[in-house]
């Protein structure tokens, strides 16, 4: 019997790839970024590789070189298509592999969200998750106008809005659906719940328009990279992509995050995100790309260059660490993308450290996850 | 030649016309379903698929309305996934321009549209209900009368966004190493007494450069809206001479909207049961009536109007001769607007004077007055029927309401649609690649005409 399989991976996928000129890779299939063709493929070959589920970049505003505001410049990819719906285009195409769009949560309406996520579970039959994402940015806001942004309660909003999209998700019950013909009802409206969900940001009443989705409460992830967020993401998410540079920082983050998760209940899993740049000749090709962008690149998390051998020797030190498995953003897109999906893959599952089939049908399952009962069904005898 | 017929197909709904106690009725709520009549909608060649929105569940008497069916998926979602498993069909989403911000909903519809390749359309509504506000950060609401103010300032700011990309912009040139040609792709800046937004759009121009629009509602305010921004209206207008009333009337006000009589079509929505002869169709039709209609569903149906608990009357006895109660909070929230009753005496009245003239019981007054015109008959009576409205001007096509989900439309694409087709009125190939070739519109103007306010 094969060791059990003990690494989660994922993939970021951000148009061409993470690295600025990734569009003028040999391999980069730059004209198509737009079309559902390149979304479906790009996403079955993660599919094919056994991943755990893709993350789909999104924002609210052009891509920048800057820290706020367009930069002006031509040379490298800028527009993007709604993450969601990328998600829920490639859903049916795939059986599988987890979807995991980014949705900001600064200038949109979590009623809309917590909908649009179920009902992606629904299409994907239980392969739903979503990356939580916050907006500083002025300019974004000024896309809104509706107002001021305060960076410093970002993630305060951010956690009620996570916790008004779990609640809609719960607020029907599971058999609250009964078509009984004798009594001529269609649902069993004391399994239907109002949320009553009253905050600094939004009041929202509920119950949600959607039923329960197949995985009553699908994945919620989010990047931290500052104390504020560690905080929001221990608390909200099920899984939390970290950026540490080492194995070392790889045991602190891990510990931080499960220190500040809420006593009770499983903690979320723990991912290290990496930009990855693979093959025998991954660093030349790294700094061709360098000198086409005119800058070496660079990135929040670490920018890994090697082989898939070497790659795989990384990976297995950090998990020893106490990462449960990685988010890798590859450098090109579709060359990094194979060589993790062809490369690297097939050489974690000789070491036994990787499945070598689905062994669930929901992105839940493929942690171990049950499927939770709505919170408010716990509540016998409860009143609306 | 004759004109030619359009279809659509809408998913049914949460109304009651759904009738959900048959063993045929599935899921409303799995893809499953969406895929079954959207492939049979393609099958027949159909324009578009319609899917409906609404944002809170509905309340009678202070309780989630329990009768009909109940719970419905995302609208954008739904159809992205769609796109994932039809080649030409439109999809057409309601969405509110209440309850979002233009820049939202243009991404999502210009991705939508990318995603399908060119097959998107929005119907636009819009809603002053403060009982759906309370699902949203915007609470509270716009007065009545600003309601279309805001709809269409919300969709001429959304064309702004859409036009802000002229659509040669991405050269995605590796040699030179030129990605986008224009820095500036996607400036926009408006200031109006709804929106005050500037920056850049992020979504490159889209196959059809923007949704094809769709507008629905009967209100002068709305027929107007629809003659100077939609390509198509929906409408319930059924019968024949309603029907050609209310063509002759949008499609004249086109003109004064620089517009010609081809820019706007005209949709009724409408039912279809079919039979081996025209009484059996007719015997179905009055089943599904029935169906459609149980006592109790009469009952909470005239308690809308009464506004006030008619739980102890008999669905099979006479209508209330009291008046119904006027003032009161509504006792059904969260139904579609065109359902509040502006003058509920009179009607109440008029609805009286019907029952004894016919004499109709509760429940039969209530199948009567709901009805929505339905082609009734053999394939070839209906066939002929509709062939009929089209021909004469009463409408430019059809929006089929199945009472079935979701296989309510294969009979009707099995047996009418080749009928049709025979008679030279109805596609056997769809004609275009994108929707609003499909549907025989003009296409747009140079995106830069009407960006005035880029800067």
């Amino acid at each position: 019997m094969a060791p059990r399989p003990n690494l989660h991976l994922a993939v970021a996928l951000d148009g061409a790839g993470w690295h600025s000129a990734a569009w003028r890779d040999e391999s980069a299939r730059a004209a198509e970024l737009f079309t559902a063709g390149y979304w479906v493929d790009v996403v079955r070959e993660a599919e094919h590789g056994l991943l755990d589920f893709v993350t789909i970049e999104d924002s609210l505003g052009p891509q920048s070189t800057l820290v706020d505001g367009p930069d002006d410049r031509t040379d490298q990819v800028r527009g993007r298509l709604d993450a969601g719906l990328i998600a829920s285009r490639v859903a049916p195409r795939t059986t599988h592999i987890g979807l995991v769009p980014s949705a900001v949560v600064t200038h949109t309406e979590p009623f809309h969200i917590s909908k649009a996520v179920a009902s992606l579970d629904y299409i994907s039959a239980g392969r739903a998750g979503w990356q939580v994402q916050v907006s500083d940015r002025r300019s974004e806001a000024a896309h809104f106008g509706r107002r001021e942004v305060d960076p410093a309660e970002l993630f305060d909003e951010a956690a009620d809005y996570v916790e008004v999209v779990r609640r809609l998700w719960d607020s029907w019950e599971d058999d609250a659906e009964i078509r009984d013909v004798a009594t001529g009802r269609f649902i069993d409206r004391e399994k239907l719940h109002y949320i009553d969900f009253a905050g600094k940001w939004f009041d929202v009443k509920g119950p949600s328009i959607t039923p329960r989705p197949p995985q009553g409460q699908p994945l919620v992830t989010a990047l931290v990279t500052e104390a504020a967020a560690h905080r929001f993401a221990a608390r909200a998410a099920d899984v939390v992509f970290t950026i540490p540079h080492d194995a070392e920082q790889a045991r602190i983050v891990t510990d931080r995050i499960r220190a500040d998760q809420p006593a009770s209940g499983r903690g979320p899993q723990v991912f290290g995100d990496l930009v990855v740049f693979l093959g025998e000749r991954a660093a030349e090709r790294k700094d061709r790309l360098d000198e086409l962008d005119g800058a070496v690149y660079a990135s929040d998390a670490p920018v890994f260059t090697g082989t898939a051998s070497e790659l795989a020797d990384l990976l297995i030190a950090w998990a020893e660490a106490g990462l449960s498995g990685f988010r890798l953003r590859p450098g090109t897109i579709p060359h990094d993308l194979t060589a993790i999906t062809r490369g690297l893959v097939p050489e974690l599952q000789r070491r036994g450290a990787f499945r070598t089939a689905y062994e669930a049908g929901t992105l839940r399952g493929l942690f171990g996850l049950h499927r939770p009962a709505s919170r408010y069904a716990a509540t016998v005898g409860g009143h609306l | 030649m004759s004109k030619q017929i359009h279809l659509a197909a809408h998913f049914p709904g949460v109304n009651n016309t759904t009738v959900w106690s048959d063993p045929a009725s599935l899921s409303q709520i799995e893809f499953s379903s969406f895929t079954h009549l959207a492939r049979t909608a393609e099958r027949g060649k159909f324009d578009f698929l319609f899917l409906a929105e609404g944002l809170r569940l509905r309340e009678h008497a202070g309780k989630i309305y329990d009768l009909d069916v109940v719970g419905r998926p995302d609208t954008f979602t739904v159809l992205a996934g769609l796109a994932a498993v039809t080649e030409h069909l439109g999809l057409a989403g309601t969405i509110n321009s209440t309850f979002n911000e233009p820049y939202e909903v243009a991404r999502q519809f210009a991705s939508l549209d990318h995603l399908s390749g060119g097959r998107a359309a929005w119907n636009v509504v819009t809603s002053w209900d403060a009982f759906t506000g309370e699902n949203f950060r915007r609470d509270g609401f716009l007065p009545e009368d600003q309601r279309y103010e805001r709809a269409e300032r919300f969709l001429r700011t959304a064309w702004e966004l859409f036009d802000s990309w002229r659509g040669d912009e991405i050269v995605a040139d590796k040699e030179s190493g030129v990605f986008l040609k224009d820095p500036r792709a996607g400036s926009f800046a408006l200031r109006d007494a709804h929106f005050d937004i500037a920056g850049r759009f992020n979504v490159p121009r889209s196959p059809q450069g923007r949704p094809v629009i769709f507008q629905a509602g009967d209100s002068d305010a709305g027929r107007e809206f629809a003659a100077s921004a939609a390509d198509a209206i929906f409408t319930g207008h059924g019968t024949l001479e309603a029907g050609k009333e209310f063509y002759a009337d949008v499609k004249g006000r086109l003109a004064r909207h620089g517009r010609s009589r081809g820019e706007l079509l005209v949709f009724p929505a409408t039912t279809v049961v079919l039979g081996e002869t025209d009484a059996e169709a007719h015997e179905r039709a009055a089943h599904i009536r029935h169906q459609q209609v149980s006592g109790q569903t009469a009952i909470r149906f005239l308690e809308q109007l009464w506004n006030t608990d008619l739980g102890g009357f008999d669905p099979d006895g006479p209508l209330p001769e009291f008046d119904p109660v006027v003032g009161a909070d509504a006792i059904t929230k969260g139904r579609a607007s065109s359902r509040r009753h502006r003058d509920p005496i009179t009607i109440a009245r008029r609805w009286r004077e019907l029952a004894e003239a016919k004499q109709l019981s509760l429940r039969e007054l209530i199948i009567e007055v709901t009805a929505r015109q339905s082609f009734i008959g053999t394939p070839e009576t209906v066939a002929e029927t509709m062939n009929r409205f089209v021909q004469e001007d009463a409408s430019d096509g059809f929006i089929l309401v199945p009472h079935l989900t979701p296989g309510g439309l294969d009979e009707f694409v099995d047996t009418v649609v080749p009928l049709l087709q025979e008679r030279g009125v109805y596609r056997t190939e769809y004609p275009g690649a994108t929707l609003r070739e499909n549907l025989g519109l003009p296409p747009l103007a140079d995106p830069h005409r009407s960006t005035k306010t880029a800067s």
